[in-house]
Protein backbone atom coordinates (compact mmCIF):
# COMPACT_ATOMS: atom_id res chain seq x y z
CA UNK A 1 0.00 0.00 0.00
CA UNK A 2 1.86 3.23 -1.08
CA UNK A 3 1.43 6.02 1.57
CA UNK A 4 -0.28 9.50 0.65
CA UNK A 5 1.22 12.83 1.95
CA UNK A 6 -0.90 15.27 3.69
CA UNK A 7 -1.14 17.46 0.80
CA UNK A 8 -2.77 14.10 -1.10
CA UNK A 9 -6.54 15.96 -1.46
CA UNK A 10 -4.94 19.33 -2.57
CA UNK A 11 -2.49 17.52 -5.58
CA UNK A 12 -5.87 15.53 -6.43
CA UNK A 13 -7.96 19.13 -6.70
CA UNK A 14 -5.35 20.33 -8.89
CA UNK A 15 -5.42 17.68 -11.32
CA UNK A 16 -2.12 16.09 -10.72
CA UNK A 17 -1.22 12.86 -11.96
CA UNK A 18 0.57 10.58 -9.71
CA UNK A 19 3.72 8.35 -9.45
CA UNK A 20 4.79 5.73 -7.03
CA UNK A 21 7.97 7.17 -5.77
CA UNK A 22 9.60 5.52 -3.21
CA UNK A 23 6.76 3.97 -1.80
CA UNK A 24 4.65 7.35 -1.51
CA UNK A 25 1.62 8.39 -4.48
CA UNK A 26 3.53 11.26 -5.19
CA UNK A 27 2.78 13.83 -7.94
CA UNK A 28 4.51 13.51 -11.03
CA UNK A 29 3.28 16.49 -12.70
CA UNK A 30 -0.07 18.57 -12.36
CA UNK A 31 -0.09 19.80 -16.06
CA UNK A 32 2.88 19.58 -18.14
CA UNK A 33 5.92 19.43 -17.12
CA UNK A 34 7.57 21.45 -19.48
CA UNK A 35 5.71 24.46 -18.21
CA UNK A 36 6.76 23.63 -14.82
CA UNK A 37 10.14 23.35 -15.03
CA UNK A 38 10.58 26.76 -16.99
CA UNK A 39 8.19 28.36 -14.37
CA UNK A 40 10.87 26.96 -11.84
CA UNK A 41 13.43 28.65 -13.64
CA UNK A 42 11.86 31.96 -14.71
CA UNK A 43 9.40 32.54 -11.18
CA UNK A 44 8.45 29.89 -9.07
CA UNK A 45 7.32 26.18 -8.20
CA UNK A 46 5.90 24.72 -5.68
CA UNK A 47 6.79 20.86 -4.66
CA UNK A 48 5.29 18.67 -1.80
CA UNK A 49 8.54 16.63 -0.66
CA UNK A 50 6.57 14.93 2.30
CA UNK A 51 7.69 11.73 1.16
CA UNK A 52 11.41 12.90 2.52
CA UNK A 53 12.52 11.51 5.82
CA UNK A 54 12.92 13.56 9.03
CA UNK A 55 15.07 11.58 11.55
CA UNK A 56 15.72 13.34 14.60
CA UNK A 57 19.22 13.16 17.09
CA UNK A 58 18.66 14.55 19.80
CA UNK A 59 21.67 14.58 23.19
CA UNK A 60 24.91 15.48 24.66
CA UNK A 61 26.70 13.04 21.84
CA UNK A 62 24.66 13.87 18.96
CA UNK A 63 27.73 15.80 17.26
CA UNK A 64 30.15 12.93 17.94
CA UNK A 65 27.17 10.26 17.23
CA UNK A 66 26.64 11.73 13.58
CA UNK A 67 30.60 12.02 12.96
CA UNK A 68 30.36 8.27 13.79
CA UNK A 69 27.60 7.36 11.82
CA UNK A 70 28.33 9.75 8.94
CA UNK A 71 31.03 10.38 6.45
CA UNK A 72 31.32 14.40 6.71
CA UNK A 73 32.32 16.42 9.95
CA UNK A 74 28.93 17.01 10.93
CA UNK A 75 30.11 18.46 14.43
CA UNK A 76 31.79 21.59 12.95
CA UNK A 77 28.60 23.00 11.17
CA UNK A 78 27.58 25.59 13.09
CA UNK A 79 24.32 25.74 14.62
CA UNK A 80 21.21 27.51 12.34
CA UNK A 81 24.12 25.69 9.36
CA UNK A 82 23.10 22.77 7.12
CA UNK A 83 25.51 20.55 5.21
CA UNK A 84 25.15 17.91 2.62
CA UNK A 85 26.35 14.94 3.75
CA UNK A 86 26.30 11.10 3.07
CA UNK A 87 25.85 7.73 5.02
CA UNK A 88 28.08 4.82 3.89
CA UNK A 89 28.42 1.42 4.64
CA UNK A 90 31.33 -0.44 6.16
CA UNK A 91 32.58 -1.17 2.46
CA UNK A 92 32.56 2.47 1.32
CA UNK A 93 29.63 2.06 -0.57
CA UNK A 94 26.62 4.82 -0.52
CA UNK A 95 23.02 4.08 1.68
CA UNK A 96 22.01 7.65 1.10
CA UNK A 97 22.69 11.32 0.60
CA UNK A 98 21.20 13.46 2.83
CA UNK A 99 21.03 17.02 4.56
CA UNK A 100 22.05 17.46 7.57
CA UNK A 101 20.73 20.69 9.83
CA UNK A 102 21.62 21.61 12.84
CA UNK A 103 19.51 23.18 15.09
CA UNK A 104 21.28 23.27 18.47
CA UNK A 105 24.67 22.04 20.17
CA UNK A 106 22.73 18.85 21.13
CA UNK A 107 19.93 18.37 18.54
CA UNK A 108 20.35 18.14 14.58
CA UNK A 109 17.85 17.49 12.00
CA UNK A 110 19.06 14.52 9.41
CA UNK A 111 17.00 14.46 5.93
CA UNK A 112 16.84 11.45 4.33
CA UNK A 113 15.62 10.76 0.78
CA UNK A 114 11.67 9.24 0.56
CA UNK A 115 13.13 5.51 -0.95
CA UNK A 116 15.95 5.39 1.99
CA UNK A 117 14.10 7.10 4.91
CA UNK A 118 13.14 3.67 6.52
CA UNK A 119 17.13 2.22 5.84
CA UNK A 120 18.42 5.55 7.42
CA UNK A 121 16.73 5.50 10.05
CA UNK A 122 17.49 2.35 11.21
CA UNK A 123 21.31 2.95 10.36
CA UNK A 124 21.30 5.73 12.70
CA UNK A 125 19.43 3.90 15.41
CA UNK A 126 21.75 0.40 14.69
CA UNK A 127 24.91 2.64 15.20
CA UNK A 128 23.98 5.04 18.14
CA UNK A 129 24.14 2.09 20.06
CA UNK A 130 27.35 3.50 22.13
CA UNK A 131 26.02 7.41 22.04
CA UNK A 132 24.08 9.02 24.48
CA UNK A 133 21.92 10.07 21.86
CA UNK A 134 17.97 9.70 20.98
CA UNK A 135 17.11 8.88 17.10
CA UNK A 136 13.77 9.27 16.31
CA UNK A 137 12.41 9.07 13.19
CA UNK A 138 9.84 12.24 12.48
CA UNK A 139 9.13 11.37 8.57
CA UNK A 140 5.70 10.02 8.91
CA UNK A 141 4.12 13.17 10.91
CA UNK A 142 6.23 15.51 9.08
CA UNK A 143 5.23 17.61 5.72
CA UNK A 144 7.94 19.30 3.82
CA UNK A 145 6.95 22.00 1.23
CA UNK A 146 9.55 23.47 -1.41
CA UNK A 147 9.28 26.83 -2.81
CA UNK A 148 11.96 27.38 -5.68
CA UNK A 149 12.82 29.66 -8.17
CA UNK A 150 13.77 33.23 -8.26
CA UNK A 151 10.32 34.83 -6.51
CA UNK A 152 10.27 32.18 -3.70
CA UNK A 153 11.83 34.93 -1.12
CA UNK A 154 9.04 38.03 -2.30
CA UNK A 155 6.36 34.87 -1.60
CA UNK A 156 7.48 33.90 1.47
CA UNK A 157 7.39 37.44 2.30
CA UNK A 158 4.79 38.10 1.64
CA UNK A 159 3.25 35.30 3.93
CA UNK A 160 5.86 36.14 6.35
CA UNK A 161 5.26 38.08 10.42
CA UNK A 162 6.97 41.32 10.93
CA UNK A 163 9.51 39.70 13.04
CA UNK A 164 10.08 37.18 10.60
CA UNK A 165 11.15 39.09 7.29
CA UNK A 166 14.71 40.47 7.78
CA UNK A 167 15.25 36.13 9.12
CA UNK A 168 13.88 35.63 6.02
CA UNK A 169 16.10 37.91 3.70
CA UNK A 170 18.97 37.40 5.69
CA UNK A 171 18.86 33.35 5.30
CA UNK A 172 22.32 32.45 3.42
CA UNK A 173 22.14 28.90 1.56
CA UNK A 174 22.31 25.68 2.98
CA UNK A 175 21.08 27.44 6.80
CA UNK A 176 17.87 27.41 8.39
CA UNK A 177 15.47 29.08 10.87
CA UNK A 178 12.43 29.16 12.69
CA UNK A 179 10.15 31.58 11.43
CA UNK A 180 6.47 32.50 11.71
CA UNK A 181 4.48 32.22 8.51
CA UNK A 182 0.31 32.55 7.94
CA UNK A 183 0.57 32.75 11.83
CA UNK A 184 2.45 28.83 11.89
CA UNK A 185 6.17 28.32 12.92
CA UNK A 186 8.16 26.35 10.27
CA UNK A 187 11.20 25.13 10.08
CA UNK A 188 12.53 27.39 6.96
CA UNK A 189 15.73 26.39 4.99
CA UNK A 190 16.95 27.80 2.09
CA UNK A 191 18.06 24.83 0.01
CA UNK A 192 16.82 23.01 -2.68
CA UNK A 193 17.35 20.42 -5.45
CA UNK A 194 16.67 22.51 -8.28
CA UNK A 195 19.58 24.63 -9.37
CA UNK A 196 17.33 28.29 -8.84
CA UNK A 197 17.34 30.00 -5.33
CA UNK A 198 14.51 28.35 -2.89
CA UNK A 199 13.59 27.31 0.42
CA UNK A 200 12.36 23.91 2.18
CA UNK A 201 9.50 24.53 4.74
CA UNK A 202 9.59 21.89 7.40
CA UNK A 203 5.93 21.70 9.07
CA UNK A 204 4.10 19.03 11.06
CA UNK A 205 1.19 17.48 9.07
CA UNK A 206 -1.56 19.22 10.58
CA UNK A 207 -0.38 22.63 9.45
CA UNK A 208 0.68 21.41 5.53
CA UNK A 209 -2.38 22.35 3.40
CA UNK A 210 -2.85 25.43 5.11
CA UNK A 211 0.78 26.69 4.67
CA UNK A 212 0.40 25.19 1.04
CA UNK A 213 -2.48 27.31 0.40
CA UNK A 214 -1.21 30.45 1.83
CA UNK A 215 1.78 29.81 -1.10
CA UNK A 216 -0.08 29.25 -3.57
CA UNK A 217 -2.65 32.30 -3.04
CA UNK A 218 0.65 34.62 -2.48
CA UNK A 219 2.51 33.14 -5.44
CA UNK A 220 -0.59 33.70 -7.77
CA UNK A 221 0.73 37.35 -8.23
CA UNK A 222 4.21 35.66 -8.62
CA UNK A 223 3.24 33.19 -11.38
CA UNK A 224 3.80 29.97 -8.93
CA UNK A 225 2.59 27.16 -10.02
CA UNK A 226 2.57 23.67 -8.66
CA UNK A 227 5.16 21.49 -9.63
CA UNK A 228 5.51 17.77 -9.81
CA UNK A 229 8.60 15.01 -9.46
CA UNK A 230 8.86 15.05 -13.68
CA UNK A 231 10.51 18.79 -13.27
CA UNK A 232 12.03 18.49 -9.91
CA UNK A 233 14.24 15.37 -12.16
CA UNK A 234 14.56 17.64 -15.29
CA UNK A 235 15.55 20.97 -12.90
CA UNK A 236 18.07 18.60 -10.53
CA UNK A 237 19.65 17.12 -13.87
CA UNK A 238 20.81 20.53 -15.36
CA UNK A 239 22.01 21.41 -12.16
CA UNK A 240 24.45 18.68 -11.83
CA UNK A 241 23.02 17.17 -8.69
CA UNK A 242 22.72 13.58 -8.31
CA UNK A 243 19.50 11.35 -7.79
CA UNK A 244 20.51 8.06 -5.32
CA UNK A 245 19.25 5.20 -7.22
CA UNK A 246 20.73 6.42 -10.57
CA UNK A 247 24.24 8.37 -9.31
CA UNK A 248 24.69 7.24 -5.74
CA UNK A 249 24.19 3.45 -5.03
CA UNK A 250 25.50 0.90 -2.39
CA UNK A 251 27.73 0.29 -5.63
CA UNK A 252 29.35 4.04 -5.97
CA UNK A 253 31.96 5.21 -3.82
CA UNK A 254 31.58 9.00 -2.86
CA UNK A 255 35.18 9.20 -4.60
CA UNK A 256 33.84 8.20 -8.12
CA UNK A 257 30.82 10.05 -7.90
CA UNK A 258 33.05 13.40 -7.23
CA UNK A 259 31.95 13.39 -3.73
CA UNK A 260 35.21 13.03 -2.39
CA UNK A 261 34.99 16.51 -0.76
CA UNK A 262 32.09 15.50 1.50
CA UNK A 263 34.16 12.71 3.17
CA UNK A 264 36.35 14.27 6.12
CA UNK A 265 38.95 12.61 6.36
CA UNK A 266 40.67 15.40 8.38
CA UNK A 267 37.99 14.77 11.29
CA UNK A 268 39.18 12.64 13.76
CA UNK A 269 36.56 10.40 14.55
CA UNK A 270 36.53 6.94 12.70
CA UNK A 271 33.14 6.69 11.10
CA UNK A 272 31.57 3.85 9.32
CA UNK A 273 33.33 3.24 5.91
CA UNK A 274 36.61 5.05 7.03
CA UNK A 275 38.85 2.59 6.90
CA UNK A 276 37.82 1.73 2.75
CA UNK A 277 37.61 5.37 2.21
CA UNK A 278 40.70 6.77 3.46
CA UNK A 279 42.61 4.64 1.16
CA UNK A 280 40.20 5.14 -2.08
CA UNK A 281 41.19 9.22 -1.66
CA UNK A 282 44.55 8.68 -2.99
CA UNK A 283 43.93 5.58 -5.34
CA UNK A 284 43.32 5.39 -8.54
CA UNK A 285 39.86 5.28 -9.74
CA UNK A 286 38.53 3.23 -12.56
CA UNK A 287 35.81 5.27 -13.29
CA UNK A 288 33.98 9.10 -12.67
CA UNK A 289 31.42 10.32 -12.74
CA UNK A 290 31.08 13.02 -15.71
CA UNK A 291 28.60 14.82 -17.47
CA UNK A 292 27.46 14.61 -21.13
CA UNK A 293 26.17 17.04 -24.12
CA UNK A 294 24.40 15.61 -26.77
CA UNK A 295 25.17 16.61 -30.22
CA UNK A 296 22.26 15.79 -31.66
CA UNK A 297 18.61 15.73 -30.68
CA UNK A 298 18.32 12.41 -29.38
CA UNK A 299 18.93 11.56 -25.45
CA UNK A 300 20.91 9.32 -23.46
CA UNK A 301 19.07 7.77 -21.09
CA UNK A 302 19.67 5.80 -17.87
CA UNK A 303 21.48 2.51 -18.46
CA UNK A 304 22.17 3.21 -21.49
CA UNK A 305 26.29 2.20 -22.42
CA UNK A 306 29.08 5.11 -23.30
CA UNK A 307 31.33 3.69 -25.95
CA UNK A 308 34.49 4.55 -27.97
CA UNK A 309 35.52 2.84 -31.09
CA UNK A 310 32.63 0.60 -30.13
CA UNK A 311 33.84 -0.28 -27.34
CA UNK A 312 31.91 -0.09 -23.67
CA UNK A 313 33.42 2.59 -21.54
CA UNK A 314 30.50 3.63 -19.40
CA UNK A 315 26.87 3.77 -18.67
CA UNK A 316 24.53 6.50 -18.54
CA UNK A 317 22.70 7.26 -14.96
CA UNK A 318 20.51 9.89 -15.88
CA UNK A 319 19.52 11.71 -19.40
CA UNK A 320 17.19 13.91 -20.72
CA UNK A 321 16.63 16.60 -23.23
CA UNK A 322 17.32 19.98 -21.50
CA UNK A 323 14.12 22.15 -21.27
CA UNK A 324 16.20 25.07 -20.27
CA UNK A 325 19.57 24.57 -22.55
CA UNK A 326 17.24 22.76 -25.76
CA UNK A 327 20.23 19.93 -26.13
CA UNK A 328 20.40 16.57 -24.43
CA UNK A 329 22.14 16.27 -21.20
CA UNK A 330 23.19 13.45 -18.98
CA UNK A 331 25.71 12.50 -16.49
CA UNK A 332 27.10 8.91 -16.85
CA UNK A 333 30.13 6.51 -15.36
CA UNK A 334 32.76 6.39 -17.82
CA UNK A 335 36.24 5.60 -17.63
CA UNK A 336 38.70 7.46 -15.58
CA UNK A 337 41.11 7.90 -19.31
CA UNK A 338 37.83 9.51 -20.75
CA UNK A 339 36.27 11.81 -17.71
CA UNK A 340 38.52 15.15 -19.01
CA UNK A 341 35.68 17.75 -19.81
CA UNK A 342 36.36 17.98 -23.83
CA UNK A 343 36.77 13.90 -24.66
CA UNK A 344 34.55 13.08 -27.44
CA UNK A 345 32.14 9.75 -26.74
CA UNK A 346 29.57 7.95 -28.19
CA UNK A 347 26.34 6.75 -26.63
CA UNK A 348 24.39 4.15 -27.91
CA UNK A 349 20.89 5.16 -28.11
CA UNK A 350 18.86 1.59 -28.93
CA UNK A 351 21.91 0.64 -31.18
CA UNK A 352 22.79 3.84 -33.09
CA UNK A 353 25.61 5.57 -31.36
CA UNK A 354 25.59 9.48 -31.31
CA UNK A 355 28.08 12.33 -30.51
CA UNK A 356 28.36 13.01 -26.82
CA UNK A 357 31.34 15.50 -25.39
CA UNK A 358 32.06 15.07 -21.42
CA UNK A 359 31.74 18.59 -20.28
CA UNK A 360 31.76 20.27 -16.64
CA UNK A 361 28.73 20.61 -14.24
CA UNK A 362 26.43 21.68 -13.58
CA UNK A 363 25.02 22.17 -16.99
CA UNK A 364 23.19 25.03 -15.96
CA UNK A 365 24.01 27.71 -13.55
CA UNK A 366 21.36 30.39 -12.71
CA UNK A 367 22.81 33.94 -13.22
CA UNK A 368 23.55 35.91 -10.09
CA UNK B 1 -11.23 15.90 -24.66
CA UNK B 2 -11.97 12.59 -25.62
CA UNK B 3 -8.45 10.53 -25.11
CA UNK B 4 -9.98 8.02 -27.61
CA UNK B 5 -10.89 9.31 -31.34
CA UNK B 6 -13.88 7.06 -32.14
CA UNK B 7 -13.63 7.08 -36.11
CA UNK B 8 -9.78 5.68 -36.05
CA UNK B 9 -8.13 2.72 -36.03
CA UNK B 10 -5.33 1.51 -33.68
CA UNK B 11 -2.20 -0.27 -33.22
CA UNK B 12 -1.58 -1.98 -30.08
CA UNK B 13 1.74 0.00 -29.43
CA UNK B 14 -0.66 2.99 -29.35
CA UNK B 15 -0.16 4.71 -33.54
CA UNK B 16 -3.49 5.86 -34.70
CA UNK B 17 -4.59 5.61 -38.35
CA UNK B 18 -6.67 7.30 -40.46
CA UNK B 19 -8.29 5.18 -43.40
CA UNK B 20 -11.33 7.11 -44.48
CA UNK B 21 -10.19 8.91 -47.00
CA UNK B 22 -9.33 7.35 -50.26
CA UNK B 23 -5.67 7.51 -51.37
CA UNK B 24 -2.87 7.44 -48.62
CA UNK B 25 -3.77 6.78 -44.83
CA UNK B 26 -2.65 9.25 -42.33
CA UNK B 27 -0.71 8.17 -39.15
CA UNK B 28 -0.56 9.50 -35.57
CA UNK B 29 -0.06 8.70 -31.98
CA UNK B 30 -3.05 8.60 -29.44
CA UNK B 31 -3.32 11.09 -27.00
CA UNK B 32 -2.94 8.09 -24.51
CA UNK B 33 0.65 7.93 -25.92
CA UNK B 34 1.30 11.16 -25.43
CA UNK B 35 -0.23 11.30 -22.03
CA UNK B 36 1.65 8.48 -20.77
CA UNK B 37 4.82 10.36 -22.07
CA UNK B 38 4.52 13.80 -21.00
CA UNK B 39 5.56 17.26 -23.31
CA UNK B 40 7.31 15.85 -26.62
CA UNK B 41 10.30 17.26 -27.36
CA UNK B 42 11.70 15.92 -30.42
CA UNK B 43 9.81 13.39 -32.99
CA UNK B 44 11.98 11.60 -35.61
CA UNK B 45 9.92 10.12 -38.55
CA UNK B 46 10.67 8.00 -41.50
CA UNK B 47 11.29 9.58 -44.69
CA UNK B 48 9.51 10.48 -47.48
CA UNK B 49 9.45 7.31 -50.21
CA UNK B 50 10.60 5.42 -47.18
CA UNK B 51 8.74 1.69 -47.37
CA UNK B 52 7.70 1.24 -43.65
CA UNK B 53 6.83 -2.44 -42.28
CA UNK B 54 4.29 -3.54 -39.82
CA UNK B 55 4.80 -3.73 -36.37
CA UNK B 56 8.54 -2.33 -37.19
CA UNK B 57 10.22 0.61 -35.76
CA UNK B 58 9.65 3.84 -37.93
CA UNK B 59 11.17 6.44 -35.87
CA UNK B 60 11.09 7.85 -32.28
CA UNK B 61 8.66 10.16 -30.20
CA UNK B 62 10.83 11.67 -27.01
CA UNK B 63 10.01 13.14 -24.42
CA UNK B 64 11.88 14.81 -21.30
CA UNK B 65 10.52 11.51 -19.35
CA UNK B 66 11.10 9.02 -21.67
CA UNK B 67 12.00 7.67 -25.06
CA UNK B 68 9.60 5.67 -27.24
CA UNK B 69 9.53 3.74 -30.49
CA UNK B 70 7.08 5.06 -33.41
CA UNK B 71 6.12 1.43 -34.88
CA UNK B 72 4.86 1.10 -38.17
CA UNK B 73 0.46 -0.06 -38.00
CA UNK B 74 0.77 -0.82 -41.42
CA UNK B 75 3.04 -1.56 -44.42
CA UNK B 76 3.99 0.94 -47.16
CA UNK B 77 5.47 3.66 -48.71
CA UNK B 78 5.61 7.02 -47.02
CA UNK B 79 3.73 9.95 -49.00
CA UNK B 80 4.11 12.69 -46.88
CA UNK B 81 5.59 13.95 -43.49
CA UNK B 82 4.38 16.66 -41.05
CA UNK B 83 7.56 18.97 -40.99
CA UNK B 84 5.43 21.06 -38.08
CA UNK B 85 5.55 18.38 -35.50
CA UNK B 86 9.37 18.13 -36.35
CA UNK B 87 9.66 21.77 -35.81
CA UNK B 88 6.75 22.04 -32.70
CA UNK B 89 6.66 18.31 -31.18
CA UNK B 90 4.36 20.27 -28.67
CA UNK B 91 1.29 19.91 -31.29
CA UNK B 92 1.59 16.09 -30.15
CA UNK B 93 0.11 16.60 -27.03
CA UNK B 94 -2.34 19.31 -27.60
CA UNK B 95 -3.82 17.64 -30.86
CA UNK B 96 -2.47 14.61 -31.54
CA UNK B 97 -5.15 13.62 -33.94
CA UNK B 98 -4.95 16.71 -35.56
CA UNK B 99 -2.43 19.07 -36.19
CA UNK B 100 -0.21 16.36 -34.24
CA UNK B 101 -0.63 13.91 -37.06
CA UNK B 102 2.88 12.52 -38.12
CA UNK B 103 3.15 10.97 -41.71
CA UNK B 104 0.98 9.26 -44.47
CA UNK B 105 1.46 6.25 -46.31
CA UNK B 106 0.14 3.81 -49.09
CA UNK B 107 -1.32 1.59 -47.81
CA UNK B 108 0.18 -1.88 -48.81
CA UNK B 109 -0.99 -4.31 -46.59
CA UNK B 110 -2.21 -3.45 -42.85
CA UNK B 111 -0.97 -5.16 -39.54
CA UNK B 112 -2.75 -6.00 -37.27
CA UNK B 113 -5.45 -3.12 -36.20
CA UNK B 114 -7.50 -2.54 -33.32
CA UNK B 115 -10.72 -0.58 -33.53
CA UNK B 116 -11.57 2.54 -31.09
CA UNK B 117 -13.70 0.17 -28.90
CA UNK B 118 -11.21 -2.33 -28.52
CA UNK B 119 -8.65 0.19 -28.28
CA UNK B 120 -9.98 1.42 -25.61
CA UNK B 121 -11.20 -1.44 -23.75
CA UNK B 122 -7.43 -2.53 -23.94
CA UNK B 123 -6.30 0.41 -22.30
CA UNK B 124 -8.97 0.78 -19.33
CA UNK B 125 -10.55 3.48 -21.06
CA UNK B 126 -14.59 3.54 -20.73
CA UNK B 127 -15.97 4.56 -24.41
Amino acid sequence: MTKQTALYAEHELLGASFTDFGGWQMPLKYRSELEEHHTVRRAAGLFDLSHMGEVWVTGPQAAEFLNYALVGNLAAIAVGKAKYSLICTEDGGVIDDLIVYRRADDRYLVVPNASNADTVAAALQERAVNFDVAVEDESENTALIAVQGPAAEAILLDIAAESSRQLITELKYYAAVEVELVGMQVLLARTGYTGEDGFELFIGNTGAVQLWKAVAAAGAQHQIAPCGLASRDSLRLEAGMPLYGNELGLDTNPFEAGLGGVVSLKKPDNFVGRSVLEPLKEATLERKLVGLQGGGRRSARAGYNVVVDGAVVGTVTSGLPSPTLGYPVAMAYVNTALAEPGTEVQVDLRGKPEPFTVVATPFYRRKK
Amino acid sequence: MSTIKSDLRYSAEHEWIDTAETGPATVGVSAVATDALGDVVYVSLPEVGDTITAGESCGEVESTKSVSDLYAPVTGEVTEINQDAIDNPGILNEDPYGAGWLFKVDVASEGPLLSAEEYAQKNGIDG
